[in-house]
């Protein structure tokens, strides 16, 4: 078990021709992703020439719309790599088309366009978006829809959600000789798709889930939110990390959601909350890390 | 991106919103000419600076005459008002104020929506006001896909219990407030106050708008927008060649890759600081996944630039890029920086092919850098160097 995403998970790429669609889609190739096609309106009716994880030549369809594409190959995952000017109507494309899992990596999406077609989603009710400006989703030894390092570890009872991309590879890394269940990036915008408080309930529902591990910064208040719903509906032991304690009051560090304004959104407020919530959280990652190895050894 | 106040009433200019005449002046002697030039009667003189309690702290005057306006203007012009130091300011036309109430609409994070907040009762701090008396504040969700039309805005005014004669009046004023929020891709618009004058008009008197960096690609006249004198050189230094900087005020540099890795690694800094002299991280530079030689060499040449570093500390774990490249990247920016790398860098590696990129950084051997393995010792050892 895992969540969200299973080695059956049929995935195209929107943005398959590009730079970024085009490294990445051979990487989730090799991870074992079964990418099944892509699209691009200006490119429909070719191909692209990629190599499958046994080594075999892959040629993948490029179809000129999300329909199509789910209608041909039967996708049920999507993932977005297309610039922010058009990132909007990509996902809205894709919410109209019925996609079930819509990973959106593109970073610096005007929140307005964030904030309109996650509108859109919520009223039409049938697809999870993960993101956007966020690494994706990894199943290890199943599946990968994202840009997250799929050789950092394997399979295990770990199940990690985090607003940062390379905090997620750090722990994983970390704690790699244990491995995970499922691992997603939600990313660090003002407005997301999925949140920590969903991942935290799928990951509570999953049986191979044993523990989990939820990294937060500044900005808003998920985290504060998170630390209520643990209380509330988490049985299983989470172990958290806030990063960002030194960050200045007023100014962005890096994700465009990291930012304290006034005294809301302080590392310092998460930690308590989470505390509170009987989460241990971690001073640094690797103090994390160590605290999730002492409550995986207890089980 | 936090506007000015009279940059907020050119744009509510530009989007039909009713406000003021104001003309901007950085001298007394432009703010006579300025208050000759609205007409010479009634003016009100007001500190440009990105904060609040300008009143309070003697940063908006009332003036009669030009002459009145220049002593005005020399009272103000230099004034710190909570260590923001006054520039600029606006006279701004006088006007027959009848009512104050107060309007803004924000993105809400929590709800992944819109908010507009409105009361019949304006002219105080809002915090103050959403604390002592919630009730006379209303709250109304916008959704981002239907907006503020016009009964929208009725329904807002109506929520904030204005008397019905004034809904028609104040509304129309909304619906025009929320183009500036979506027309400019604003996070936040907000008027404080909107005042009904003896005249019967509704105008934005005070206004405050942030916008969001992200949609700056849409929106050239942005960039103008942009207060450059008050931009930190090594920022505007490190913006120009496309890095993710912030300027602090510590002793030990800091590069890594990620936002998260790099928030994570000054406070890493900061604690082992405290065993150190209290030193503290000099800045946020965030080199993204894929760091090549070049942006190596571009961040490092801003940090050594900044006279308050003492040492730097490289903090890069290897995912989507393998640590090997990072490493020759690394020995590459010294080579290009030459005489100018002059400070103590401490570099932890992890991930992709470290023991390649450790190896790589001994054979190089250079005399500045150390190689230290987990985060938490790389801190001491960065710690520890800038405060010697």
């Amino acid at each position: 078990m895992s969540i969200y995403l299973n080695k059956d998970s049929k995935v195209i790429v929107q943005g398959i021709t590009g730079g970024e669609g085009s490294k990445h889609t051979a990487r989730m190739l090799a991870a074992g992703t079964q990418v099944v096609g892509g699209v691009n309106a200006r490119k429909a009716g070719t191909t692209v020439s990629h190599t499958a994880q046994d080594g075999s030549a892959v040629e993948l369809p490029v179809f000129g719309s999300v329909a199509e594409a789910m209608a041909e190959t039967g996708a049920d995952t999507s993932i977005v790599f297309v610039p922010p000017a058009f990132a909007k109507d990509a996902v809205i494309e894709a919410v109209d088309a019925g996609i079930g899992l819509l990973v959106v990596i593109t970073e610096g999406i005007p929140v307005q366009d964030s904030a309109e077609f996650w509108a859109h989603a919520k009223a039409k009710g049938t697809t999870r978006i993960i993101g956007p400006n966020c690494p994706g989703i990894i199943t290890p030894e199943e599946s990968l829809v994202g840009i997250t390092p799929a050789n950092i570890t394997g399979k295990g009872p770990i199940g990690l959600v985090s607003k940062s991309g390379t905090l997620t590879y750090q722990m994983m890394f970390e704690l790699r000789d244990i491995g995970f269940s499922t691992a997603i990036g939600i990313g660090g915008d003002p407005i997301i798709g999925t949140t920590h408080i969903d991942a935290l309930e799928a990951f509570e529902a999953d049986p191979e889930t044993k523990a989990i591990v939820m990294i937060g910064e500044i900005g808003g208040d998920a985290e504060e939110r998170a630390a209520d719903f643990i209380k509330a509906n988490v049985t299983k032991p989470v172990v958290g990390y806030v990063a960002g304690f030194t960050a200045p009051e007023g100014k962005t560090m890096g994700h465009a959601g990291a930012i304290v304004s006034g005294s809301s959104g302080t590392a310092e407020a998460k930690q308590v909350a989470l505390e509170a919530a009987g989460v241990k959280v971690g001073k640094t990652p690797s103090e994390t890390a160590r605290l999730m190895r002492e409550v995986i050894e207890s089980l | 991106m936090d506007l000015y106040e009279y940059q907020a009433r050119d744009l509510f200019e530009q989007h039909g919103v009713p406000v003021l005449r104001g003309i901007t002046a950085d001298t007394p002697d432009e703010a006579q000419a300025a208050a000759a030039e609205l007409g010479g009667g009634v003016v009100v003189v007001k500190a440009q600076v990105k904060t609040g309690g300008r009143g309070k702290a003697g940063g908006v005057k009332l003036a009669k005459s030009p002459e009145e306006a220049k002593a005005a203007a020399e009272a103000i012009l230099g004034l710190d008002i909570k260590g923001h130091t006054v520039h600029r300011v606006m006279v701004a036309e006088g006007a027959a104020i009848k009512e104050e109430y107060y309007f803004s609409v924000l993105l809400d994070r929590a709800n992944r929506s819109y908010l507009a907040m409105c009361s019949y009762e304006g002219g105080m701090e809002i915090e103050q006001l959403a604390e002592e008396r919630p009730e006379a504040l209303a709250k109304v969700e916008v959704d981002p896909s239907t907006g503020i039309d016009q009964a929208k805005a009725e329904e807002i005014v109506r929520a904030a219990s204005f008397p019905e004669e004034l809904v028609a009046k104040v509304a129309p004023v909304i619906v025009k407030l929320y183009g500036v929020f979506t027309g400019e891709d604003a996070t936040l618009v907000e008027v404080n106050p909107l005042v009904l004058t003896e005249g019967g008009d509704v105008i934005a008197l005070d206004g405050k708008i942030t916008l969001d960096e992200n949609a700056e690609f849409r929106h050239e006249a942005h960039a103008q927008l942009e207060d450059k004198a008050a931009t930190n050189p090594l920022e505007a230094k490190a913006k120009a060649a496309d890095l993710n900087y912030v300027k602090l005020d510590g002793q030990v540099g800091i590069i890594g890759n990620g936002a998260g890795l790099v928030m994570s690694t000054l406070d890493v800094v900061a604690y082992a600081g405290e065993r150190h002299g209290g030193v503290k991280p000099a800045n946020f530079l965030d080199i993204g996944g894929g760091a090549s030689a070049q942006v190596m060499a571009a961040g490092l040449d801003v940090i050594l630039n900044d006279e308050d570093v003492k040492s730097v500390f490289v903090n890069v774990f290897g995912g989507i890029t393998a640590c090997d490249e990072v490493a020759n990247g690394i020995v590459k920016a010294l080579e290009i920086l030459g005489d100018e790398a002059s400070k103590p860098l401490v570099v932890r590696l992890d991930g992709n092919n470290v023991e390649e990129g450790r190896r790589i950084l001994a054979d190089a051997n250079h005399p500045l850098v150390t190689v230290v393995e987990t985060m938490d010792e790389a801190a001491d050892k960065a710690a520890e160097l800038a405060a010697a």
